[in-house]
């Protein structure tokens, strides 16, 4: 019999040569004369061990890492398809790293090949949808609701409630459709989910589609994500000629029809109604509301539009139940979030916990510090419409009420990490820029105040005696733009704005003079 | 503005013709007709809006919207650079210059020998392996300005 051998095929794995460390394998083994079947898995989530490298000896599979194709020949000589190769981790499941995780929805990510229907269904894929053709569409809703499940794309919407509204809705055609726009820096938990378990995302939409009435869905996918749009529809080909997608799924008489469409590089289609102007072929322009995409959504139908995760997080619900979902997490943040640890960051990757885990745990217990090994001065969480949250602030507690309450958001779970040579007046500029970069155009607090807050934020670099006043300028520039934008774009690019000069006045008050100051403009992109 | 050559008209009718019929056509055709030509052609835009019964400014409006569609032809390679926070947090700024040094382009810019054009992206979700950037749809972690060096030579810049 071969020896399994297991190599991630998730884009972070293959960004740091997991393809070239699978073909050294391949011909390592033949060379040897042993015979290996290299299973290509999504990734654990340990990043900085990527390219990991898992065999299975006696049914444990142990890891080495990080292993690049110049290290496999060495390594296999020495005993690596035994597994007695020096340098090894141990069992994966058991690097504390992944063993205090609790992983609900990224229970399969890195287990299995995430195209192996078999291999899904094998460790409990697809017995939420099981449960729920057998359940009315009320109860299935309410099984949603009762889990406590909000939105977690950012916003934090129950979920429950915007299943209950579609269904409620009298109308012969309705749709679900999938946020998969995920444009947050710092965030990589949806692609991550979609090419390690894309089933899971489509078993998910298949039970929105059955609680609502809804026969057909959309994954909007952003363009960025090539891996993620071949895995996706990969496996919606193989669920479809499985039955678990198409007109009549596993003889139940339901229908639910999934395609993947692309994105264009449009930041600001990861809200909602942007998104659906975006599906019809239009100009990503934000809506007004009401009416509620959940009335009037996509081509003017009542339409569920839920995150990855949101969406992802179903399958798991309707199969253990609601009680089991909401017995982790604390407050009114129910259950876990995939949390990613990303920029200066030691030991970057992905870590599902319940809520009400510590900034300082993840940064430290997990992350490990920053990469560079100088302190860890600022945190931007949730996006770049996240606050940056100072040293002070670490030891609260990841809660979407907690965080509100200190004038941050947990958003997507994005966790970017600085080290104290971040310049945050310098991050200051660049949330204006980015905003006037990505804005709509719609409505002018977030068009014109974006690229004025860029222009103010230079003259403060620059310095002089104007600075106080421009200050307080900028500081009555956010307040429009937060109370007077149509979506979050614009009113929430203060957050980021107001964070740094709160937590970090010290950097709006130095002179940089005109040298870094043109340097810091030379970054201009604005068309 | 000039019409597509014969060729190039006849691709582009028939991809219409095969995304005419689909709800929400015009990003996918979008898309399909800059996998086909590089770029969306400024001719092929009336026969967009023809065959999918739009008007020419609904069509432009679209593909000036949206920062993936190219409106002139890109270099042999594309060279996208992630300017986000996460990259920022491990001096991809340094990358971002070393980029626009090196190839002696500002962003959408091609290089004067028409080999690559760069162009800046914000996120390309692999932000535990920061600075990232991506080569003709190929994914790169921990792209130092050495590192980027490195992978420009393996497709022909000359050093």
């Amino acid at each position: 019999m071969s020896i399994k051998v297991f190599v991630s095929r998730d884009a972070a794995a293959l960004a740091l040569g997991a393809e070239e460390t699978a073909i050294a394998l391949r011909h390592a083994a033949r060379q040897k004369g042993v015979a290996i079947e290299v299973v290509r898995i999504g990734s654990r989530g340990m990043v900085w061990l990527e390219p990991l490298v898992e065999v299975e000896v006696a049914g444990v599979r142990i890891g080495y890492g990080p292993v690049t194709a110049g290290a496999v020949p060495a390594l296999v000589a020495a005993g690596l398809f035994e597994g007695r190769a020096p340098g090894a981790l141990g069992p994966v499941e058991k690097l504390p790293y992944f063993a205090k995780q609790e992983r609900l929805t990224f229970a399969r990510v890195g287990l299995i090949d995430p195209l192996d229907l078999d291999a899904y269904v094998a460790h409990g894929g697809y017995e939420g949808l099981k449960r729920a053709l057998s359940m009315g569409g009320a109860d299935i809703v309410k099984e949603v609701s009762d889990s406590g499940l909000r939105g977690r794309g950012g916003a934090a919407f129950p979920t429950g409630i915007k299943w209950k509204t579609v269904l409620d809705q009298q109308t012969d055609r309705k749709y679900v459709v999938c946020n998969a726009d995920e444009g947050d820096s710092g965030t990589f938990s949806d692609r991550m989910l979609m090419e390690g378990d894309p089933f899971t995302l489509i078993e998910g939409m298949t039970i929105a589609g059955v609680a609502v009435g809804a026969t057909r869905g959309f994954i909007y996918l952003r363009a960025e994500y090539p891996h993620a749009a071949v895995a996706l529809r990969e496996a919606i080909e193989i669920a479809k000629k499985r039955n678990w997608l198409g007109r009549d799924i596993q003889g139940s008489g339901r229908e639910f029809e999934l395609e993947v469409r692309m994105g264009a590089g449009a930041y600001v289609c990861g809200e909602e109604t942007s998104l659906l102007e975006s599906l019809e072929g239009k100009r990503a322009e934000v809506r007004f509301r009401p009416p509620l995409p959940a009335i009037k959504g996509l081509f003017n139908q009542p339409t569920v539009i839920n995150n990855v995760i949101s969406l992802a997080s179903v399958p798991v619900i309707l199969a253990k139940g609601a009680a089991y979902y909401r017995d982790f997490g604390m407050g009114r943040s129910r259950g876990t979030l995939p949390f990613q640890l990303a920029g200066n960051i030691r030991h970057g990757g992905l870590v599902e916990k319940a809520f009400g885990a510590t900034l300082r745990e993840l940064l430290y217990d997990y992350g490990g510090g920053s990469a560079t090994g100088r302190p860890i001065r600022a945190v931007q969480v949730g996006g770049p419409l996240g606050a940056y949250v100072p040293e002070s602030q670490f030891d609260t507690p990841l809660d979407y009420e907690a965080f509100t309450g200190i004038g941050a958001l947990v958003g997507h779970g994005g966790i970017v990490a600085f080290d104290d040579s971040v310049d945050m007046a310098h991050m200051a500029r660049y949330a204006m820029e980015f905003c006037a970069v990505e804005s709509c155009g719609k409505c002018t607090p977030c068009r014109i105040g974006s690229t004025r807050g860029v222009e103010l934020m230079d003259r403060i670099m620059r310095g002089g005696t104007g600075r106080a006043g421009d200050i307080k300028l900028l500081e009555e520039l956010c307040d429009t733009m937060q109370y007077g934008s149509l979506c979050g774009l614009g009113g929430m690019t203060p957050f980021p704005v107001i964070s740094a000069l709160k937590h970090f006045p010290e950097d709006f008050h130095r002179d940089r003079g005109d040298n870094t100051a043109k340097a810091s403009e030379a970054h201009h992109v604005l068309p | 503005m000039s019409d597509l050559p014969e060729a190039q008209a006849l691709a582009l009718d028939a991809l219409v013709a095969r995304h005419a019929g689909m709800p929400g056509p015009l990003l996918p055709l979008l898309h399909a007709v800059q996998d086909e030509f590089g770029f969306i052609p400024a001719a092929a835009i009336p026969r967009i809006a023809s065959g999918l019964n739009l008007s020419r400014a609904e069509v432009h409006g679209v593909v000036s919207f949206y920062h993936w569609f190219r409106q002139h032809p890109p270099g042999r390679h594309v060279v996208q650079v992630c300017r986000a926070e996460a990259c920022q947090a491990m001096n991809g700024v340094a990358t971002e210059e070393h980029a626009r040094k090196c190839l002696g382009v500002d962003w959408h810019g091609t290089s004067a020998d028409g080999q690559f054009t760069l162009e800046a992206v914000y996120c390309l979700g692999n932000c535990a392996a920061a600075p990232s950037a991506m080569i003709d749809g190929q994914l790169y972690g921990r792209v130092t300005p050495e590192r980027l060096d490195e992978l420009l030579a393996q497709r022909g810049k000359p050093q």
